[in-house]
């Protein structure tokens, strides 16, 4: 156990999943021909003015609510200076000392269902860059590079930034974290949050201290983190590069640091020295924002069930395993079949069962997703109650599932169809019993002669005479007691 | 020079849309006016005579179908820093140069729509920053009642084009006085509306906070006609006021009885020189003998506007003209790196006013200057702002000097703090945001040439209908600006 803890704060831009851009009317869509989204608005033409989306403050509020945050009645729209190419203004609209929301909290959980919680500082809307590439280099870095392409796409496109407070501890928690962060955004429908098209993207600042040390130690801050597995190494070769630093003696310069993905480890990018000094006022084009109190109660009225709610109604109503309950979380179509499945058959252990096992397994194999086949959860709940009825076995419910599946029908009507019904009439399964005995004398006198085990054999081969339909219980009953 | 271009606004337009003229002789005598005369005058850095005779014979292709056009046939000077599509639109600045615009501003737009033909994209300070025209970097403008002397600014190239009958309505924007002031100068009405009244969308900004684009003209029912035709929400602009544009050229007053203007007690007449003074007392006499009643009212922040004005408006064009860096337009000076490149370029494409205003602005945003410069200005604006609401709880209009000094020589005022005095009593509204506009109130003689002074008045916000129709009244009733015609182009 290390002296050393680590602490971490996360900082999110997460680019909002609106029709048009922040500020003007252009698409905003991912990729397509370098420059053909674009506008004198998005490219800063001259005399070109800013009007803000509407669908995009909006978001901003829907997020805000979703994370508990406060939604002050006003809030504005600053320019950030700073001169980059790809930065048609060389000034980015964005929030300085009034964003949309404050403070907030993220709920989110561990591989084994601890619930967890990290207080956010603020969450605030701001406009995307245009994207630079660097020719001439070789390595398409600016250094040595003869000249740089600019695509102003991405310019103007809106962009959340949301910025935790220095509270998890270890690459799990900010990994945890940022899954949460990403299954609410995608929940409320508000962004796309995939890290490979880049709408989302984030840093990482990290610290260490000794354990139970009051003050936080000088942090970096990591970048270049394009997947959550990278955000995951990066932070935990960050965290041991810290403590073998402190550990030696040495101090931790605050600063900039780059992930390199094929090395696995962290190198300086800039110093804190060179910081900007990024003259931020109030942007004279856009009049401040009046968010209406009530509109913001509606808002909170009208959230969807986030996922660490349903985690904890999947694990603690449901009693499901945190990887079950976490497996449907993430597939929201399946999670809201399997809740109608639920709904309909009152038994979450064996709608778990069918939705995560044979079910997901047939989607698989037919490329077909769950929701989309020809078993609805209705016919779900009609299989567990057949199977709770003692009607069929688990066994024969999976054939029927395959075969309603393939639209066969309801699984009560192939049951029937096929006289698939399982037999529990003693009678009838004693005389199966005894001919598979007779049929079989030598596994019998094994049986006699202590090896016991091979009950196993002969209850096996009276199911296949009853082609399975035979209730296995019984069946097994019946053998013990003929050999008995 | 043509009895055409002698005509206002609203005789062309009528005479137009009734059939008697057609847009394209109007145009036609006024190109030929500015082919004549332009190469002293200097209003005109593009004179657009081609897209001129197009949109003149549309405009009659339109009033042939039966359209009734506002501006119908009317000859328009825009300010070259407004967008019209497909032209080249400069700011009077070596970056922008050989900018062409792909698309146009919505006030232009507004004003082509009602009938306006636009002859040409007129001269300014760089940006539209200076008060005298002398800061444009691409030519020299002269005022046509005195080729010696400015026309003021920074909408000096519209205000000498219409005040020598290059056009008939002049575009021009005002961030301090660079409507009022060049009308003033020029003999014209110079009218600022309200901030919000009319779209800044293709306006080339300097200080957003503060622009307002505004028409300068030889009458008062003109600026009230080309305001109704500009004026009005538009959702480019998220500055834009969306608030109904009651028609103002219908609200023409003939007398200014049951109106109280107020004269203000810090505005001391003293201060502008006996002959200058002379002419406020006679202007302010004439108010009441139009049967307004005077009161006295107070702006005791007025005096530190000029201050105020020159933290905020030099801290908004220090961001707003970052864009212009040569990456995606404009001039681009090549150099080892891009930092090479940015420093080169703006350092080759701005002229001094404008770095300097750029110097100064960055300095009031920077870390550490920032509250005690811009947050401090920010609050010496409110209280500006409501020295002006406490004064109009009192009076309807405030009438004032325009100017502090008849139009100067060219080269006659070096240093830039004499230059930012010329604003001294247009300031303090435009910081207000409220309506106001110069109107001709007499002359004054200077070696024997006599120079035009304007009188101000300034209404609370919206109060545009009033504004005009008391300048209207003015104007009928004393006549100033006809007593006196331009040099420029007159008959030997």
């Amino acid at each position: 156990m290390s002296a050393y803890e680590a602490v971490i704060g996360i900082e999110c831009h997460v680019e909002l999943k609106t029709e048009t851009k922040m500020f003007c009317g252009c698409r905003n869509e991912f990729g397509g021909e370098p420059n053909t989204k674009v506008c004198p608005v998005c490219m800063a033409l001259p005399g070109s003015l800013p009007v803000p989306n509407r669908k995009a403050i909006e978001y901003m509020l829907r997020a805000g609510a979703a994370f508990d945050a406060e939604i002050p009645e006003f809030s504005k729209f600053d320019r950030k200076n700073y001169f980059y190419p790809d930065m048609p203004k060389n000034y980015q609209i964005s929030q300085y000392d009034m964003p949309l929301t404050q403070g907030g909290v993220v709920r989110y959980w561990l591989e084994d269902g601890t619930m967890k919680t990290c207080r956010l500082t603020r969450i605030h809307l701001e406009e995307d860059t245009g994207k630079s590439t660097h020719a001439g280099s070789g390595d398409g870095r600016i250094a040595g590079s003869s000249y740089s392409l600019v695509d102003y796409n991405r310019a103007g496109v809106p962009l959340m930034e949301c910025v935790s407070e220095p509270e998890l501890h270890g690459a799990d928690e900010a990994v945890a974290y940022l899954e949460s962060l990403r299954r609410t955004l995608l929940e409320l429908g508000v962004s796309d949050v995939k890290m490979e098209e880049g709408s989302l993207r984030c840093d990482a600042n990290v610290s260490v201290r000794l354990v139970g040390a009051a003050e936080l130690g000088t942090k970096t801050e990591i970048k270049n983190m394009n997947s959550f597995r990278s955000v995951h190494r990066a932070i935990e070769s960050e965290i041991e590069r810290q403590t073998t630093a402190l550990e030696s003696g040495a101090r931790i310069v605050q600063e900039t640091r780059g992930w390199d993905e094929i090395h696995g480890v962290t190198h300086p990018m800039r110093s804190k020295e060179e910081a900007h000094d990024y003259r931020y006022f109030p942007d004279p084009d856009l009049v401040p924002l009046e968010i209406a109190a009530a509109h913001v109660e509606h808002l909170r009225g009208a959230l969807p069930e986030l996922p660490w709610r349903r985690f904890e109604r999947y694990t603690v109503q449901y009693e499901l395993g945190a990887k079950q309950a976490t497996q449907l979380i993430d597939n929201p179509a399946l999670a809201r079949y399997f809740d109608r499945v639920v709904e309909a058959s009152g038994n979450p252990q064996q709608s778990t069962n069918f939705v995560l096992g044979e079910l997901s397994r047939l989607a698989n194999e037919r490329g077909v997703s769950v929701a989309e086949s020809a078993v609805t959860p209705e016919h779900v709940a009609e299989l567990i109650g057949m199977v709770e009825a003692k009607t069929i076995n688990s066994k024969i419910a999976k054939e029927v599932l395959t075969r309603t599946w393939d639209g066969a029908g309801s699984p009560r009507s192939v049951v029937e169809k096929e006289g698939l019904a399982q037999t529990s009439d003693p009678a009838a399964i004693e005389k199966l019993v005894e001919e598979v005995l007779g049929a079989n004398p030598g596994v019998v006198a094994e049986y006699r002669s202590g090896k016991v085990a091979v009950a196993g054999f002969l209850v096996g081969q009276a199911m296949k005479a009853s082609r399975g339909k035979a209730d296995p219980q019984l069946v097994a009953e019946l053998v013990k007691k003929r050999l008995g | 020079m043509s009895v055409l271009t002698e005509r206002s606004a609203a005789e062309i337009a009528r005479d137009v849309n009734a059939r008697k003229l057609s847009a394209r002789e109007v145009v036609d005598a006024t190109l030929a006016h500015v082919d004549a005369i332009d190469a002293e005058v200097g209003a005109y850095l593009t004179p657009l005579h081609d897209l001129a005779r197009a949109t003149a014979s549309r405009v009659d292709e339109r009033v042939a179908h039966g359209e009734r056009l506002p501006l119908a046939g009317v000859p328009l000077a825009v300010k070259d820093n407004m967008c019209l599509v497909g032209t080249r639109t400069t700011c009077a600045s070596k970056i922008l140069e050989r900018w062409s615009a792909p698309y146009t501003a919505t006030a232009v737009q507004r004003m082509l729509d009602a009938g306006c033909v636009p002859i040409g994209k007129t001269n300014l300070d760089e940006f539209a920053m200076g008060s005298s025209c002398e800061n444009s970097a691409l030519g020299v403008t002269r005022n046509p009642f005195d080729l010696t002397r400015v026309p003021g600014g920074s909408s000096g190239g519209s205000a000498a084009a219409v005040a020598a009958r290059e056009a008939t309505i002049g575009l021009g924007s005002d961030t301090g006085g660079s409507i009022r002031e060049p009308g003033a100068f020029c003999n014209l009405i110079g009218f600022k509306p309200t901030y919000g009244r009319v779209s800044r969308y293709g306006l080339i900004a300097f200080a957003s906070s503060l622009d307002q684009i505004g028409p300068l003209t030889r009458s008062v029912e003109d600026a009230a006609l080309a305001f109704d035709a500009m004026g009005g929400h538009d959702p480019m602009d998220g500055t834009s006021i969306d608030r109904a544009l009651e028609p103002t050229a219908t609200a023409l007053r003939e007398d200014l009885r049951g109106l109280r203007v107020g004269i203000v007690r810090e505005f001391a007449l003293d201060a502008l020189g006996p002959e200058m003074a002379a002419v406020y007392e006679r202007a302010y006499a004439d108010l009441k003998a139009l049967g307004a009643t005077l009161v006295d009212v107070s702006l005791p922040t007025a005096e530190h506007g000029l201050a105020t004005y020159y933290l905020i408006a030099p801290a908004e064009c220090s961001s707003n003209l970052a864009r212009f860096d040569g990456v995606r337009y404009g001039l681009r000076v090549d150099g080892p790196d891009v930092n090479a490149m940015y420093e080169r370029t703006r350092a080759a494409g701005f002229g001094a006013e404008v770095k300097r205003r750029i110097l100064i602005g960055t300095y009031a945003l920077s870390s550490g200057y920032y509250d005690a410069y811009y947050v401090r200005a920010q609050k010496a604006r409110t209280l500006i702002a409501r020295d002006f609401a406490d004064a109009f709880a009192g009076c309807d209009l405030i009438a004032c000097p325009a100017t502090s000094c008849p139009p100067f020589a060219i080269g006659a005022v070096s240093d830039p703090y004499s230059m930012y005095l010329m604003d001294y009593y247009t300031i303090p509204m435009s910081l207000a945001g409220i309506p106001a506009l110069s109107v001709p109130c007499g002359w004054v003689s200077e070696g024997g040439t006599p120079l035009p002074i304007g009188l101000q008045l300034a209404a609370p916000h919206f109060a545009e209908g009033l504004l005009l129709g008391a300048a209207h009244a003015y104007e009928r009733a004393t006549e100033h600006a006809s007593k006196h015609t331009p040099r420029a182009g007159a008959p030997a």
